[in-house]
């Protein structure tokens, strides 16, 4: 009846876990019985849960970003101190079947459900903004992405409370992965909830390309987006080539594990060779997924807070879509070590080098932007600098291991350790905490606490430094990664530097909370009256804070590049405002619980399949199709705004800019 | 209003890192090389690195430079608020990376072909023959030549090339010793080839560089390079002593145990390590997960 689910799923033998999961359970069940309590349900049911708006969803995903983030790094904070704690004679407090589940879910909630949902969450929210647009192209999927992103999450941390995760490092390789090696129920949580997430990833994807290649506002040519909207094109378009990958591997991997198949296993011909081919073809790519939109969110806040364009913004736009197409060609730098020829590792070797000439290029453009502007040294600005100083760093490192007689050396290493945390730090995180600051006025109409986010950075950059730097160190020992016990005790000093490094992070984690409870409540000090708090240049600062729920009463003329700093050196020139147009009626799509519920049964079927209870995966199956057939034969599929509400609004934002118009300094 | 930004700290601060970096690291691990190989792979480490520091020190300290110059309370800096595009600029900011990468670009494919694990170390001497085999959680090191295999310790003849077939009975592993160099994997019914000499005799340590589950960090293992001529005596001594790995003894050998003592099995069944390669040696029992403690070995 139950398939392999017995009440021994329950750690009860393992304290960590079990309490850990038990405080979770409480928290959870406080935060509904708050919301029930105040009667917030309607709201969040109808405003949120349900809603169709990408500004709304892209919150909900930064939200759950934030969320795993903390989940992520409680994960991290214990393999720091087990290695602490666990050198020489000592084995710490963590035994090895615990520790490599932390470490393995460390890796997939900070890739899969902190940082791509958080790199989506800035896209969804700033996209359809900067272009000009009401919406994504499809509202409904766009919802529905986010519950199934949700949903693997979700299924993810069931594993903490019952059965167990997966043992086998964030990528699952084979055959440590296969049912021989790894019998229990862990990897099939990994593989379930990634398979699930994923369908939410490849519908992100579609969505995104299709809004950035047909809906633009008129006049938006290619050459006229954003960056940020180039850099996420190129990041959907790389998601969209692939995660199919990765689903294919994966469920190839399912098919070994639930039906005997062979095509990696030790026996039967199969060959995990080819496992880690395919994985490391969605794997690299995939490391420019997450970069790439951070990239973008550097160039508008270094454009913004220098008071400049951006320079070079071809040379950017090709930089782009060179990292783009190179990442395509470079995954074999991830075993240069398995023991291909000279020339197959060379080719890969060089290619790898090659990405890092457009990557340069990025930097050296930023740093010219920066050059003739005047820089305001606002939050996200501290975040971009910060950025440029640490990323070279990762550069280098990383053009070290692309080196492949280096890579002998220190493949797999902790040296790879700091390398791809220096990127994925310095770069990504930067980036995200940089595009949070920056745009968070924009969705909720007051800005964050200046001296607080200069602290969160100092924590996150000198709380990295410490945290890492060691670890090149201890790479250059001939230290490797994942270790649950270390035999050397003189690498003590440098696990006791690592370990105040992450509690310094986690400081600048909590600030984060600090901050955003801090903000809101002295919100009145900081209020965004003009929806333009940096003086911005781009279409989303042309509306008020937050904007209204179809984002533009008429869609802007875009004229050049730079569509809303334009026309707001022509207002303050000519001293008035463009010609108060005819406002019509707006259609807007309705909200729709579709995405929800499919993505309940989404989780039911997945935790069904993780634990073989057939007939519960049929009914998830089917509960999800019937309410995609519901969904597809309904009836009503907008709503529409009155001309007057339009009016109403708009009327409100012109009287807004053209006080502004009176008090704003004249171009020069 | 920046009153809070201190570029010098920042910069400060990558000094130390850096300076952390090209000090502490002492002579050890990959930078205290033994052999020829690593002692290459060291060389292109460091020339990489310089070269890639010439470009980057130089870049760190223009970011913060510019950032800090073109503040916006400062008076003395122009303000070009369309300065947008150079052409001249641009074919310096393209070159630069550019230029690095192409020099880097010809060192990596030279030194790839020199450095391939699978081709032999120039030498006059004949090289030794190794067979290694990973297993939960031990290494088996066979040396077909001198009919004798050990358990956790690797003995070589200190000057002499040693060439390595390596495979894995279990799931992946990592053969790595870094004061020799180069890493490979081993895998399951494949074979890779690795060609290392340890020139300084002594005692290094070795590792499995690629998880590989529960008993995974009890998979260090010593080698010990001996004079040639001490080698040879060691291997001569070693013959017939102790038990010998047969059916038997590797079925019990091939148990999921950790941190296993050294051992010596003084006589090898024939052809062992390619009835490894081909699956017909007697499978390795399924790894049941180690609690708490890890299990150490209980010798042969």
């Amino acid at each position: 009846m139950f398939g392999k689910l017995t009440w021994d799923a329950i750690p009860v033998h393992e304290p960590i876990a079990l309490v850990t999961g038990l405080v979770v359970i409480a928290v959870v069940a406080a935060i509904i019985a708050w919301v029930t309590v105040k009667g917030w349900w309607p709201y969040l049911w109808n405003e949120w849960i349900t809603s169709t708006d990408h500004k709304r969803i892209g919150v909900m995903y930064v939200v759950l970003a934030l969320v795993m983030l903390v989940r992520g790094f409680a994960d991290a904070i214990m393999m720091r101190a087990q290695q602490m704690l666990a050198v020489g004679a000592s084995q710490g407090y963590l035994p090895p079947e615990h520790y490599n589940q932390i470490f393995t879910a460390h890796g997939t909630i900070m890739i899969f459900f902190m940082a791509m949902p958080i790199v989506i969450g800035m896209m969804n929210f700033v996209v359809p903004l900067q272009l000009g647009v009401r919406d994504v192209a499809f509202p409904t999927m766009n919802n529905v992405s986010f519950w199934l992103t949700a949903s693997g999450a979700l299924l993810v941390n069931v594993s903490l409370l019952v059965g167990e995760f997966a043992r086998t490092g964030w990528l699952g390789f084979p055959p440590l992965s296969e049912l021989q090696f790894s019998p229990g129920v862990g990897v099939d949580y990994y593989l379930v909830a990634l398979q699930i997430s994923g369908v939410g990833t490849v519908l992100t994807a579609v969505n995104f390309v299709t809004t950035i290649l047909k809906i633009r506002a008129p006049g938006m040519s290619y050459m006229r987006m954003p960056v940020f909207c180039w850099t996420t094109l190129a990041a959907n378009l790389l998601m969209l080539a692939a995660f199919p990958v990765l689903t294919v591997t994966l469920a190839l991997l399912m098919l070994d594990r639930y039906l005997g198949f062979h095509f990696f296993t030790n026996d039967g011909g199969g060959n995990s060779m080819l496992y880690m081919n395919l994985i490391w073809v969605w794997g690299h790519p995939e490391v420019y997924i997450l970069i790439l939109p951070a990239f973008g969110i550097y160039s508008e806040v270094v454009s913004t807070f220098s008071g400049k364009p951006l320079f070079g913004y071809r040379s950017m736009v090709f930089a782009t879509l060179a990292i783009c197409i190179i990442s395509f060609c470079v995954w074999l730098h991830h075993f240069f070590t398995m023991g291909a020829g000279a020339d197959v590792n060379a080719v890969f070797g060089i290619a790898s080098m090659i990405i890092a000439v457009p990557t340069g290029v990025k930097i050296f453009n930023w740093l010219f932007t920066m050059f003739g502007g005047r820089v305001r040294f606002n939050v996200p600005m501290y975040w971009a600098i910060g950025f440029m100083l640490t990323f070279v760093i990762g550069g280098l490192t990383g053009v070290l291991l692309a080196m492949p007689p280096v890579d002998f050396v220190v493949h797999n290493s902790l040296f790879l350790i700091a390398h791809f945390h220096q990127v994925i730090i310095g770069g990504v995180v930067f980036g995200v905490m940089a595009g949070y600051t920056y745009w968070f006025p924009k969705a909720f109409g007051f800005t964050l606490d200046e001296r607080l986010g200069k602290m969160i950075f100092w924590c996150w950059f000198i709380g990295f430094h410490l945290a890492f730097m060691p670890l090149y160190v201890l790479g250059f020992w001939g230290g490797t990664r994942r270790l649950q016990h270390i035999a050397d005790p003189s690498w003590q000093p440098w696990l006791d530097v690592a370990f105040v490094g992450a509690l310094i992070i986690g400081v600048g984690i909590a600030l984060t909370v600090v901050q955003l409870l801090y903000s809101i409540k002295t919100r009145d000090r900081r209020l965004d009256t003009t929806g333009d708090p940096w003086d911005g240049r781009t279409l989303e600062w042309l509306t008020l804070s937050p904007p209204p729920h179809f984002n533009f009463a008429v869609l802007p003329d875009v004229h050049g590049e730079e569509a809303y700093w334009t026309r707001k050196q022509t207002a303050l020139r000519e001293e008035k405002l463009i010609e108060e147009p005819k406002y019509e009626p707006i259609e807007m799509p309705l909200n729709t619980p579709t995405g929800v519920i499919v993505a309940f049964f989404a989780s039911i079927c997945g935790f069904a399949v993780i634990w073989h209870i057939w007939w519960l995966a049929i009914l998830g199956l089917v509960g999800a199709f019937a309410i995609f057939v519901w969904y597809a034969w309904r009836d009503e599929h907008e709503h529409i705004i009155p001309v007057d509400e339009v009016a109403r609004l708009e009327r409100e934002r012109r009287r807004i800019r053209h006080e502004q118009i009176q008090t704003w300094p004249r171009p020069a | 209003m920046s009153a809070g930004f201190r570029p010098e700290s920042l910069w400060r601060l990558g000094a130390a890192s850096l300076l952390a970096l090209s000090t502490c690291g002492c002579n050890r691990g990959i930078l205290d090389p033994v052999g020829p190989v690593g002692a290459a792979e060291k060389t292109i480490l460091i020339n990489s690195t310089a070269i890639m520091l010439a470009i980057i020190i130089p870049t760190m300290i223009a970011t913060v430079g510019v950032a800090w110059w073109f503040r916006a309370g400062n008076k003395k800096a122009k303000y070009r608020p369309d300065w947008e595009y150079s052409g001249a600029v641009e074919l310096v900011v393209w070159s630069i990376p550019a230029l690095t990468v192409l020099l880097l670009g010809g060192i990596a494919w030279i030194s790839s072909h020199d450095l391939d694990p699978a081709k032999p170390l120039p030498s006059k001497t004949q090289p030794l023959h190794v067979q290694v085999v990973s297993l939960d959680w031990k290494w088996l090191f066979i040396y077909p030549d001198q009919g004798i295999a050990t358990v956790n310790q690797l003995v070589v003849p200190a000057g002499v090339p040693v060439s390595y077939d390596l495979t894995s009975a279990t799931v992946w592993n990592v053969f790595f010793v870094p004061q020799m160099g180069t890493m490979i994997y081993t895998m399951p019914r494949m074979t890779t080839r690795l060609n290392l000499q340890a020139d300084r005799p002594g005692t290094y340590e070795g590792l499995s560089a690629h998880f590989s589950g529960d008993g995974f960090p009890g998979m260090q293992f010593k080698v010990h390079a001996l004079p040639a001529d001490q080698f040879a005596a060691w291997a001569q001594g070693a013959r017939g002593t102790g038990s010998a790995l047969d059916g038997r003894t590797y079925a019990e050998l091939s148990k999921p145990t950790s941190y296993v003592a050294p051992m010596i099995y003084g006589a090898v069944a024939p052809n062992l390590f390619d009835a490894i390669v081909k699956n017909r040696a007697p499978p390795s029992p399924v790894s049941p997960p180690l609690h708490n403690k890890p299990v150490s070995g209980s010798g042969a």
